[in-house]
């Protein structure tokens, strides 16, 4: 027998975890509303976004709602504010919360003035009727949304729309413009002490033995916190905490560990640890009609997060509960895997989220949380906070991984494709809290009972992870995807902004380049003559039209190329035109990028994002490298990681096509792989000859021409 | 090994006892409770602590307490005058100038100095003069429109 469980279809968004009303929204009598989400601000926007489908559905003003931190004592439970998905979980549940929220309203206002609800006009929460009137701020209390959310009440018509669609001002950023504080970094408690963690240089290194004689008698020095080979600081001063911490760390003497691999791409190739073939498609008879064959090997390095702001976190324990401040991107799982390292129970625990520096996917924020909390174990009830600095960020925070790929096709006389192949070598892309039996933080592997650092995993298809974007969106009669995944990571590595889309996105495209040049068409014919996907086409098409693509004239050391996708093959179509100019250096003078996200929530956010993320590509594939050597990551500052420069950023358009009839997905992520394959492209298309290591830097490019000659 | 030093930020004077070789950063930001300068890297080459120090950009986490005292510091909270925002902070907030906002205060602080100096810059020179600041979401382009238009409006 059917229950009813059972066959009721999957809810909107984060309804399924969330389904009450009163999870989502309070209305109170001042005339404001405040929404609780569970996503998070980390730079991006999403709360201005929300807040703008939150006001769309209610009929009310913008400047009325109140975006409510997440917090785990009060806020849904989201999960991750990752994906480029929160437009998708939590803006979807707010549309319907909203637009119940304002059904049930509107009854209790038709009640309160004895009229049917279709005889009230209502504006901006304000309800009238024949000489009568009454308004949302009086109507709610806190029963009217003690009830399921059914996802039946009527929603807004896109074609209705007057705040969804429009630019909205971020709410956010008047108080980083006039530098008021805002950041977790600028969040100060009364009694507060500053944390400083002393770990190992090296990655995993563990401790051997540390003299803290010297250190102990240091003026302002409130304790010195060993748990195991955790060790940390605490002082009334930061710069007291800093020069302990360097002090400790000279005096202490670390576990060699294992060499690193030399040459991470051969050693992936050797370690993987399962093989799935994640596609399939066969034509024999299409396939033998095959007269070109061709291959080629691509490469992408480690690279880091390099947030401007490193992690931070702020905690403290009182009567036994613990309360932590961070700007994790999933408090729900943060809390879990805090209270498995400090054995304690979930619910003795609260993370609220404070707005960090950028963060581009999972960084130190978790791990900073941890490094508070053990301090605030021996601050006697004091707040603690932790700032990581420069080089714990760069040694510490996970890498996005490194990945090899090689891809082979053929192609029939007639320059069709007619079979393609793509493999690809790398370490799972998420090690995130909440997802291993053990903490995945990384100052529970030095406890003096030490957890098992988790390795890194891949989500599943259809999103995928370093295997996301493998799967070509072109349609070939032929095709095999294998994903090689290795288990073992010589350095630690996670989520980074479209986990292995970047690489897959590149190397596809690349090689989409070479088959067109050995096919002897032009690379924008040669895409569509292979795309059905009439979104995807529409997205070349303005992106070629807006860069005047056919009319480029060749200049010597010039070149353009383009680069296309649709974001984890399911959401945003972004394609990139690429215009570069080789000297030493590869310089990209100009980028143009044609989106479609499906509805536009917030025109001006999405293209920011989209600028953004090009232009973070853009520095990741010119200039980004995580430096290794045979003890770990060597790059430990900005001189050692350069990331691109204000001089050195292109130009960048952005076109939006708007499709208000289609739903909405995220933007956050969709201009990395394009972006990286484009400029490549475009350098191929400069230099006569292909580089197909990442960064493309002048060593890279150097040695692609002696092995060409 | 604390000293008495007079420090003179945003036009008003302190005396602070501190240990001279403590970084300007945080006697700003802690002492203070200015919270706008920014701790990026603590070897000056990312630009997120940019103060003035007797008007030139200069990272407060790589300088002294004993090199600033006596001398005019001004952060990003003295930028504006009567307690409004710089033209600066307009133009940034009128092109949504930032996606995290966690460099902004040294942007602003060195886009200030720029303009004290070459009051019409062209983009290229702005660009230059923001060269030693880092930004990692890719606002750098929005950042520069918004030190022209500031620009424009402070020097039609």
């Amino acid at each position: 027998m059917n229950t009813v469980a059972e066959s009721r279809l999957k809810r909107e968004g984060s309804l399924e975890k969330n389904p009450r009303l009163s999870q989502w929204l309070g209305v109170h009598r001042d005339g404001t509303v405040s929404i609780y989400s569970g996503k998070v601000e980390i730079g991006q926007g999403i709360l201005t976004a929300l807040a703008q489908i939150a006001a769309e559905e209610l009929g009310i003003a913008l400047e009325r709602i109140r975006m409510v931190a997440a917090d785990t004592s009060m806020s849904p439970d989201e999960g991750v504010t990752s994906g480029s998905l929160s437009i998708q979980d939590s803006g979807a549940a707010l549309r319907y919360a909203c637009a119940q929220a304002r059904a049930l309203l509107l009854e209790r206002a038709a009640a309160r003035l004895g009229v049917p609800a279709r005889d009230l006009q209502v504006k901006d929460g304000v309800v009238r009727t024949a000489g009568l009137s009454t308004s949302f701020w009086e109507c709610a209390d806190d029963a009217l949304f003690d009830c399921e959310i059914d996802e039946t009440a009527a929603l807004t018509s896109p074609r209705d729309y007057r705040v969804v669609g429009r630019p909205a001002r971020r709410r956010d950023l008047p108080d980083k413009i006039a530098g008021r504080p805002r950041f977790i970094q600028d969040m100060t408690l009364p009694g507060m002490l500053y944390g400083r963690v002393v770990r190992p240089p090296h990655n995993f290194a563990g401790l051997i033995s540390l003299d803290d004689s010297k250190v102990e008698s240091m003026p302002g020095l409130a304790a010195i916190v060993r748990e195991g080979g955790f060790v940390g600081v605490l002082a009334e001063h930061e710069d007291v905490a800093i020069s302990a911490q360097r002090a400790l760390r000279l005096a202490a003497s670390w576990k060699e560990i294992d060499p690193l691999p030399r040459d991470v791409y051969a050693w992936l190739k050797e370690h993987a640890a399962e093989h799935r073939v994640i596609s399939e498609k066969e034509n024999a008879d299409v396939k033998s009609r095959g007269v070109t064959m061709l291959e080629a090997s691509y490469t992408k390095p480690y690279i880091s997060h390099a947030s401007i702001g490193p992690s931070c976190a702020i905690a403290q324990i009182d009567d036994g509960k613990l309360m932590v401040w961070s700007h994790s991107q999933g408090i729900f799982n943060l809390r879990r895997d805090l209270a498995l390292a400090l054995a304690m129970r979930e619910d003795a625990i609260v993370v609220r989220h404070v707005e960090g520096a950028g963060c581009y996917g999972h960084n130190g924020a978790d791990d900073a949380a941890l490094d508070a909390a053990l301090l605030a174990r021996a601050a006697g009830g004091r707040p603690v906070q932790v700032q990581w600095m420069r080089d714990d960020e760069f040694a510490w925070a996970p890498c996005g991984p490194a990945m090899a790929l090689s891809l082979r096709a053929a192609l029939d006389p007639q320059g069709n494709i007619v079979d393609w192949q793509h493999e690809l070598w790398s370490n799972g892309h998420s090690s995130r809290p909440g997802r291993s039996q053990g903490p995945a933080l990384a100052a529970a592997w030095h406890l003096s009972t030490p957890h098992e650092r988790p390795s890194a995993i891949n989500l599943p298809l259809p999103a995928g992870a370093a295997d996301r974007n493998a799967i070509p969106i072109y349609d070939f009669p032929n095709q095999r995807v294998v994903n090689h995944y290795v288990r073992e990571m010589p350095v630690r590595t996670s989520a980074l902004r479209s986990l292995g889309a970047y690489a897959n996105v590149f190397a596809i495209e690349s090689f989409m380049d070479e088959l067109a040049q050995a096919a002897e068409i032009d690379a924008i014919a040669f895409r569509l003559r292979h795309l059905k996907d009439p979104r995807g086409r529409a997205v070349i098409d303005a992106a070629a039209r807006r860069a005047g693509w056919s009319n480029w004239k060749p200049v010597e050391g010039r070149g353009h190329g383009v680069g296309f996708a649709k974001y984890k093959n399911l959401g945003a179509y972004c394609a990139a035109i690429a215009e570069v100019e080789v000297g030493r250096e590869v310089r990209v003078n100009r980028l143009v990028l044609a989106v479609d996200v499906g509805l536009v929530i917030n025109p001006d956010g999405v293209i920011n994002q989209i600028e953004g993320g090009a232009i973070q590509s853009t520095s990741w594939t010119l200039k980004e490298e995580v430096k290794l050597d045979a003890r770990g990551i060597a790059s430990l500052d900005w001189e050692h990681y350069p990331i691109l420069k204000f001089s050195e950023v292109p130009a960048v358009e952005v076109e939006l096509i708007d499709r208000p009839e289609l739903p909405a997905a995220g933007a956050g992520e969709a201009a990395q792989g394009p972006t990286a394959a484009a400029i490549a492209n475009a350098v191929a298309h400069a230099l006569g000859l292909r580089v197909r290591e990442l960064p493309l830097t002048y060593e890279k490019i150097a040695a692609a021409i002696s092995q060409s000659t | 090994m604390t000293e008495t030093l007079r420090l003179i930020v945003n036009g008003a004077e302190t005396a602070l006892d501190v240990d001279p070789h403590t970084p300007l950063l945080y006697a700003l930001r802690n002492d203070l409770e200015l919270k706008g300068t920014r701790f990026g890297c603590g070897s000056g080459q990312c630009g997120a602590c940019f103060v003035l120090i007797d008007g030139h950009p200069a990272p407060a986490c790589d300088t002294p307490l004993w090199s600033a005292a006596g001398r005019s510091i001004t952060t990003v909270e003295g930028l504006g005058t009567g307690g409004g925002l710089h033209p600066l902070q307009n133009a940034f907030l009128a092109e949504q100038a930032a996606q995290c906002g966690y460099c902004t205060s040294g942007i602003l602080i060195a886009a200030a100095a720029l303009l004290v100096k070459n009051p019409r810059p062209t983009e290229g020179e702005v660009r230059a003069a923001l060269d030693r600041n880092l930004c990692r979401c890719g606002s750098h382009n929005r950042m520069v429109r918004a030190v022209l238009r500031a620009a424009r409006e402070i020097a039609p």
